[in-house]
């Protein structure tokens, strides 16, 4: 397979960003990691994941929609769409890729977000084998194989070489751009690792959580479980979980009163929250107990149930870390799942 | 200390003393409990847990519970109390419908700080001597006990309990702390050094909003940033001058009655240090209108709610000068 050895990686780096734009995974001064747009002498995180998700890169927290001039009685609407730059982002984590294609389901099935669509259509996204997955990783319960990510490439560490391997025709591109940097690399020591990751893989502490009591089918039995009252009781209604969740995607729309005109923008929403879907005759879902069913309910069935039983969520765990009562998706399948 | 609680709440439940107990639940892992409600000897018996990871404050909790029917039973550690005493101060716990049992406080232990020396797939710790061994998916791990201490007890300002109907284990003083160390740091730097300090800090800011909705001082049943009839929601900062706004916001409408409890930054996922910015206040309003602690009484007026004719004046912002 080909590769590179570990101290020339930020040759690479510097050869990716001398084209386009490239963000990697760097570790902060508190030592958790985030994205940041690569410049020269920065180092790849050694944190197995970011604290924000990727679905940033398509799927911003807020974001202008148009412009309006309004003069007396005449209203200029202002496309501010621009076509996006192309960009690479480099160290995804198996779950954060998944969680595209779950993006993608919503964004780009008709009617196309074309917002998103740009993004996405303008990006390159290189993701990274995990080999240390935390306790808090649950990815193989949706079927995903963290030791081989999807993404355009897979990157993999043995420690001493990063190997590529394309996944898309945009991956091969990619590779094909690189290739004078690249070497063919011996993986024996590769197959080792990977040995490793999934043998732990098997042994962490949520290896055998299953989703088959979940699903579509499942609606009415869930939605009117006596448990909710428990699984909701100490939530802060925050939202901390939606905002962390590569998966969650809702957003608000709201116009902005500028003084000569208005800007239409949208940011990410909760459903966490007390004005969510607010409508004419008031919320929808007016105790924290239905807002919090909400969440769950979501990724656990209504997701599945309109997209051939696929689950809205990919088991990142950030809800699990994050949430400041520790309350999360898991609780809820523990506690739900069919008892034999 | 867990077995005395459960068996003390036990009995309260049983003579009818209380209906309910508020306290912590067992989590999936060590250290995730999650604030709870039980409301028998047997749910007691298999979740209630109280150890070095039950961190949260469950006073918050109680503006809700001391409302519905009967007594709650409320385990408030050293720290709790404050926030629990400036709740009631402020009519929003109803006092008689909480059975208050003080016990002992920290030094907490804060999974994060584990987490960030790099030492993943833990799965369990042991203190020993002040060393914690860390058993992780990958072998076993070391780092000294102080360490892994949370933020909110590095800086623990009192060990005594200021409001209860009984004690579990001994109560302790009111302490020495260090907590305005950094906030002099703070106040030595240049107006753009500090500028630039805080656009660091609150530019990580997801609003989400963890901090305020944890904050017993944020009580507030329909917050002006969450109100589309208030003019200024705000769901997202749009720009460096809304992240700011949010929290600027927040630390004056909290001022004078942040008790100093740490819950805000131990929530921030983002580690955002907001406690520096209440203990700026809690700093100010002591070198201006006299030694005060919010919390520590359900009596004295607050200096910010109050009149004396020795007060600061506006032109003490003049006077301090901006550089
Ligand atoms: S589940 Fe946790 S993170 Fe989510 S809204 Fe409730 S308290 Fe906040
Ligand atoms: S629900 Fe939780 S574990 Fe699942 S994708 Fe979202 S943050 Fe990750
Ligand atoms: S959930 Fe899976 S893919 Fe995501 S970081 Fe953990 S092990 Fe890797
Ligand atoms: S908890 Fe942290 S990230 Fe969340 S709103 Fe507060 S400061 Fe921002
Ligand atoms: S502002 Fe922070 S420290 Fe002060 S009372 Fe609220 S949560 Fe506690």
């Amino acid at each position: 397979m080909l590769k590179i050895s570990a101290d020339k990686l930020n040759s690479l780096f510097d050869a990716i960003s001398a084209k386009q734009t490239l963000y990697i995974t760097v570790d902060n001064e508190k030592g958790s990691a985030e994205y940041k747009k690569y410049e020269s002498g920065m180092t790849l995180s050694k944190s197995l994941n970011t604290v924000r998700s990727a679905k940033d890169f398509f799927f911003p927290q807020t974001e202008n929609l148009a412009d309006f001039k309004v003069e007396g009685k005449n209203i200029e609407v202002i496309d501010v769409r621009e076509e996006s730059e192309d960009f690479v982002v480099f160290g995804v984590r198996a779950c954060d890729a998944r969680s595209f294609t779950i993006l993608d389901k919503v964004f780009l099935s008709e009617p196309v977000d074309s917002y998103y669509k740009n993004r996405r259509e303008h990006s390159t996204i290189i993701t990274m084998a995990c080999t240390k997955p935390a306790e808090t990783c649950f990815c193989t319960a949706f079927g995903m194989d963290p030791t081989v990510p999807e993404g355009d490439v897979a990157v993999f560490s043995d420690g001493e070489n990063y190997f590529f391997l394309e996944r898309t025709e945009k991956g091969k591109k990619f590779i094909a751009s690189i290739s004078d940097m690249l070497e063919d690399g011996d993986t024996a020591k590769l197959n080792e690792v990977q040995e490793k990751a999934r043998n732990i893989m098997k042994k962490l502490p949520l290896a055998n959580l299953s989703t088959k009591s979940f699903g579509g089918e499942r609606l009415m039995k869930h939605f009117n479980s006596e448990k909710w009252a428990e699984l909701s009781e100490s939530c802060l209604g925050c939202g901390t979980c939606t905002f962390v969740c590569p998966t969650c995607q809702c957003y608000d729309i709201r116009d902005f009163n500028t003084g000569h005109g208005i800007k239409r923008f949208r940011c990410w929403d909760s459903c966490m929250y007390s004005d969510f879907t607010k409508m004419a005759h008031g919320n929808s879902r007016n105790s924290q107990l239905e807002r919090f069913r909400q969440r769950f309910m979501h990724k656990l069935v209504y997701f599945p149930a309109n997209n051939n039983g696929e689950f809205g969520c990919v088991g990142c765990g950030r809800c699990l870390s994050k949430c400041p009562v520790s309350m999360n998706i898991v609780k809820v399948m523990k506690a739900l799942e069919d008892k034999e | 200390m867990q077995e005395a609680m459960i068996k003390r709440a036990k009995e309260l439940l049983a003579d009818g003393t209380v209906n309910r107990v508020i306290g912590w639940k067992k989590g999936e892992f060590f250290y995730d409990a999650t604030p709870a409600v039980f409301r028998t000897a047997e749910e007691l018996d298999r979740q209630f847990i109280f150890d070095d990871f039950t961190q949260a404050n469950v006073s918050k909790y109680l503006v809700k519970e001391s409302r519905k029917d009967g007594k709650i039973l409320a385990f408030l550690k050293p720290c709790d109390t404050y926030s629990f005493n400036q709740l009631v101060k402020e009519h929003r716990i109803i006092r008689e419908n909480v059975y208050v049992v003080g016990v002992p406080g920290g030094p907490k232990l804060d999974i994060e700080k584990i987490k960030a020396k790099g030492i993943t797939g833990v799965l369990s710790v042991k203190n020993e001597n002040y060393t914690l061994k860390i058993e992780t998916l990958y072998g076993t791990e070391e780092m000294p006990f102080y360490e892994a201490i949370s933020g909110k007890c590095e800086s623990c300002k009192s060990k005594k309990h200021v409001a209860y109907d009984e004690l579990i284990g001994e109560d302790g003083e009111v302490l020495e702390s260090n907590r305005f160390d950094m906030v002099e740091k703070l106040e030595n730097m240049t107006a753009e050094e500090r500028f630039n300090f805080w656009q660091n800090e609150l530019s990580k800011c997801i609003r989400c909003n963890a901090c305020r909705n944890v904050c017993p001082a944020c009580t507030c049943e329909n917050c002006v940033f969450d109100n589309p009839k208030s003019g200024v929601d705000n769901k997202a900062p749009a720009d460096s001058f809304e992240e700011k706004m949010f929290h600027i916001i927040r630390a004056f409408h909290v001022a004078g009655r942040c008790t100093d409890c740490g819950e805000c930054s131990r929530v921030c996922p983002q580690n955002i240090p907001l406690h520096l910015l209440n203990r700026k206040f809690i700093k100010d309003i002591n070198s201006l209108y006299g030694e005060y602690q919010a919390g520590a009484d359900t009596t004295t007026k607050a200096p910010l709610n109050d009149y004396n004719t020795d007060d600061c004046e506006p032109s003490i912002v003049h006077e301090r000068g901006v550089e």
